[in-house]
């Protein structure tokens, strides 16, 4: 762990109004022991106080768990946010309950994955990683 | 890359740019923060310290709303301007993977969608005592960046956070009820640093006890207070929750501060006017009795020695190269040498070289 040593920075956060945050409080867990520094907002953020904490704290990923449905109204309103703070390099991951057929029209969006229960914090931290893979910080 | 005009001007996602590549200790901030030196030293540096669940990060939360709202003239009490304030927040790294969850943020969502509040988290990165290695640079930017109070809240590790009262101007030492026993508060390292201390959750059993025994730990630090406690209040002290004025030094006497306990309810708003003004007066007493600027000049005669060594050791690691260390270091491990022989041995070489 040198000094100088660029961390990865990931904001997990949990927009809408339900409140299972247990989701959102593994993934957080798992991306801190793959050695990234995560922001954790908690419970019931609006789309506004997550592009301006990611704005903020210069996050390189920004990771929404939703568990309420409201999966197709938030993550557009996030994304142009984000793009409205000049954050159009973030990369944006949805986990939660996601049906199948909305995953496309999230992927056109520019959500870079989607993640539903059961995939697991291997794969999860591999896709965030490369995500950011050959950017310069 | 790094827009420095722009960070002066206001610009939050430069600033924002500029404090990750600060965190990372890298070249370009290295150049950005000499361009920025000259545009610090204007904010008031508020530290924040005390054990795990005390409540620090509510109260900073709180602290910020009351800095932004200000304060109109009433009842004696003077106005306060209203502030833009900055928050730095610093939480543990894991010593195995260097990873780290910063959950500061959690308790701060009142003060979402204010252009004229910034809110950082950071990891420690190894650093002991409470503030991570960047801490410093980063305030200096949130500084020129024009912030006009910045609170610092340190990692909630209890007793060995001493950094942030040399970071800081004015340090908050947060208390809690139930959080541990008389001798706890007469343990010698956070109690010294404080400039106030105060007794959060003070609606919990216990918080008439706490400030009791806060008070009788002061009163061995400080045998000035204690004469001037008994004088002007009587045997008990100030009332819970008062501020504990400073009373005029005596002629001669010597400028001195006694650090005043104030009780707090963070999560109700309560007591929080309270202590802004204690940080108020706690400001006034530094600049009225130039102990400002030698708590300044003491902080960047530590910071010029710590970048002197940082800048020596790398100097002498380039002159005497990998191999001569590497030498040293088998003969040291194979107990033909101890270390401090090895170390002299090895600087004066270097400096011959």
């Amino acid at each position: 762990m040198s000094e100088t040593e660029s961390k990865l920075r990931v904001l997990v956060a949990k927009p809408g109004l339900d409140g299972h945050d247990r989701g959102a409080k593994v993934i957080a867990r798992a991306l801190r022991d793959a050695g990234m520094e995560v922001i954790y907002t908690g419970l019931r953020q609006t789309p506004e106080m997550i592009a301006e904490a990611a704005l903020q704290e210069d996050v390189a990923v920004v990771g929404l768990s939703i568990l309420s449905g409201a999966h197709m109204a938030l993550v557009p309103r996030v994304l142009a946010l984000l793009r409205a703070n000049g954050l159009d390099d973030v990369r944006l991951f949805v986990g939660g309950i996601i049906p199948d057929e909305d995953v496309p029209a999230l992927k056109a969006m520019g959500v870079a994955g989607v993640f539903g229960p059961g995939a697991s914090t291997g794969d999860i931290i591999a896709a965030v990683r490369a995500s950011v893979a050959g950017q310069t910080s | 890359m790094l827009d420095v005009p722009a960070v002066l001007g206001g610009d939050r996602r430069a600033l924002a740019r500029l404090l990750t590549q600060i965190e990372n200790g890298t070249a370009a901030a290295e150049a950005a923060l000499a361009e920025l030196y000259p545009h610090t030293g204007q904010a008031h540096l508020i530290g924040v310290t005390g054990p795990p669940g005390s409540g620090k990060s509510s109260l900073v939360n709180q602290l910020a709303l009351c800095l932004r709202r200000g304060r109109a003239a009433q009842g004696g009490l003077p106005a306060r301007a209203p502030a833009s304030v900055a928050v730095v927040a610093v939480d543990p790294s894991s010593p195995f993977t260097g990873g780290a969850i910063l959950g500061d943020r959690i308790r701060m969502r009142d003060l979402a969608g204010d252009p004229s509040v910034f809110i950082r988290s950071m990891a420690s990165r190894g650093s002991l005592g409470g503030l991570a290695r960047a801490t410093g640079d980063v305030v200096k930017a949130l500084d020129a960046a024009g912030f006009d109070k910045i609170l610092i809240e340190t990692v909630g590790a209890g007793q060995s956070e001493v950094d942030i009262a040399r970071a800081a101007h004015t340090t908050l030492v947060v208390e809690a009820p139930g959080l541990g026993d008389d001798v706890q508060a007469i343990k010698a390292g956070l109690l010294e640093i404080a400039d106030i201390l105060v007794v959060n959750k003070s609606d919990l059993p216990g918080a008439a006890a706490a400030v009791r025994a806060l008070r009788a730990s002061l009163d061995l630090a400080h045998p000035a207070a204690r004469r001037w406690a008994t004088d002007s209040t009587g045997h008990h002290g100030p009332a819970l929750g008062s501020v504990v004025a400073r009373p005029e030094p005596e002629a001669g006497a010597g400028p001195w501060w006694v650090p005043p306990i104030v009780a707090t309810v963070a999560i109700e708003s309560q007591g929080l006017e309270t202590l802004l003004d204690a940080i108020d007066q706690h400001q006034a007493h530094l600049r009225a009795t130039g102990e400002l600027a030698r708590r300044e000049r003491e902080r960047l005669a530590h910071e010029l020695e710590s970048r002197l060594r940082d800048q020596l050791l790398a100097e002498l690691r380039d002159r005497l190269g990998p191999l001569a260390l590497d030498a040293a270091l088998n003969q040291v491990a194979a107990r033909e040498k101890d270390p401090g022989s090895a170390a002299r041995e090895l600087a004066a070489q270097a400096l011959r070289l």
